[in-house]
């Protein structure tokens, strides 16, 4: 059985970069939600 | 300068999508803007007073973004701004656009949905007068950009202020003033010792454009308005003695070093024969001059 070959380094960190840039946007996404929610319930408690 | 074809030029990470944001500039955005929150009469829900900060930062980040495209011919000519993002070649411009645009909407939207319309449309405002106003206008026009242009900067606290009440008052507006003036002698310090610079991207800072001498002479004729303006909240009873007191100690030392900028051993031109040395001491005491006088002012409201 042949083993996976590696991928060449400029490949490596681009895939690495984007990987990066996902977990980041998928933060940010998180952070919104968590952060309109609580703007909701402030803004309800209020009526 | 586009990068040549044996370059290799990695795709963006997202470190290069905050340096899109201008961090370094936030700080100070966010400081004020805090400062207009807490200064401001009335209470704000600390949720509502986090969105306001927040809305703030992105707006201000979404300024260098569009800054940053706008600006991308002579950020390759400068030293210190060549590495940037779009000039380095790491994000192309249209998407450097489309963020900062999308940012300052964002911003604006929910300002104006969590906090209050009075806010929202004074961030709008600040947004518009830092693109259209300094960026595209005057900045590559006259030596009065970073005059004219330093009221962009100037808004955070009566955007902060506007957050809490709905409404601008005359001490807003007073700190938006006192960061008016502070901007001119704060830049031009930099401008000084970063003159080179400018002058490669041929942008008319003053020290290009009417020599260091006259740039000496400014920066002290603005820190001479600037000191008095610093001690009209005491006048107006808007805060006590301990701010009175911070304020005129902090604007004798601002004095002071500018004072020294002035007189620094020069050659026949103007061109200093100190490495710029006293321009960078003011520079930097600049930075914490404003930072320590709104810490005093904050201080001053919260204990009296």
């Amino acid at each position: 059985m042949s083993e996976k070959s590696p991928l060449p380094a400029p490949a490596a960190e681009a895939k690495r970069r984007r990987r990066g840039r996902s977990w980041a946007i998928l933060i940010v996404l998180f952070g919104l939600c968590a952060l309109f929610y609580a703007i909701t319930i402030v803004k309800m408690a209020h009526f | 300068m586009a990068p040549s074809s044996s370059d290799t030029i990695l795709e963006a990470d997202y470190r290069d999508w905050i340096a899109l944001l201008k961090p370094r500039v936030m700080s100070l955005v966010v400081f004020s803007g805090a400062i207009g929150l807490l200064v401001a009469p009335g209470h704000l829900n600390p949720v509502l007073a986090f969105t306001a900060i927040l809305c703030i930062t992105v707006a201000a980040g979404a300024c260098g973004a569009i800054n940053m495209w706008y600006d991308r011919d002579i950020d390759a000519i400068m030293r210190r701004t060549r590495n940037r993002p779009i000039p380095a070649g790491r994000i192309e411009p249209g998407p450097a656009l489309g963020f900062g645009i999308t940012l300052a909407a964002g911003s604006v939207l929910v300002m104006g949905l969590a906090l209050n319309i009075c806010a929202a449309a004074i961030l709008a405002l600040s947004i518009c007068f830092y693109v259209f106003v300094y960026t595209v206008w005057l900045k590559r026009r006259t030596p009065q950009n970073i005059v004219i242009g330093g009221a962009a900067g100037a808004f955070p606290p009566v955007i902060g202020w506007a957050a809490v009440t709905g409404s601008v008052d005359l001490m807003p507006l007073v700190m938006f003033g006192i960061i008016f003036i502070w901007t001119p002698p704060h830049f031009w310090s930099l401008a000084l010792w970063a003159n080179d610079d400018y002058r490669r991207a041929g942008v008319p800072m003053l020290p290009v454009v009417a020599g260091a001498k006259e740039t000496r002479r400014q920066i002290l004729l603005y820190t001479i308005i600037l000191v008095p303006l610093t001690l009209v909240p005491y006048m107006i009873g808007f805060s006590g003695i301990p701010y009175g007191l911070t304020a005129g100690l902090l604007g004798i030392m601002f004095l002071e070093r500018v004072y020294r900028v002035l007189t620094d051993r020069q050659d026949a031109k103007g061109n200093s024969l100190t490495n710029d040395a006293p321009a960078k001491a003011a520079f930097k005491y600049s930075v914490l001059y404003l930072f320590a006088l709104f810490g005093a002012l904050a201080i001053d409201r919260l204990i009296g």
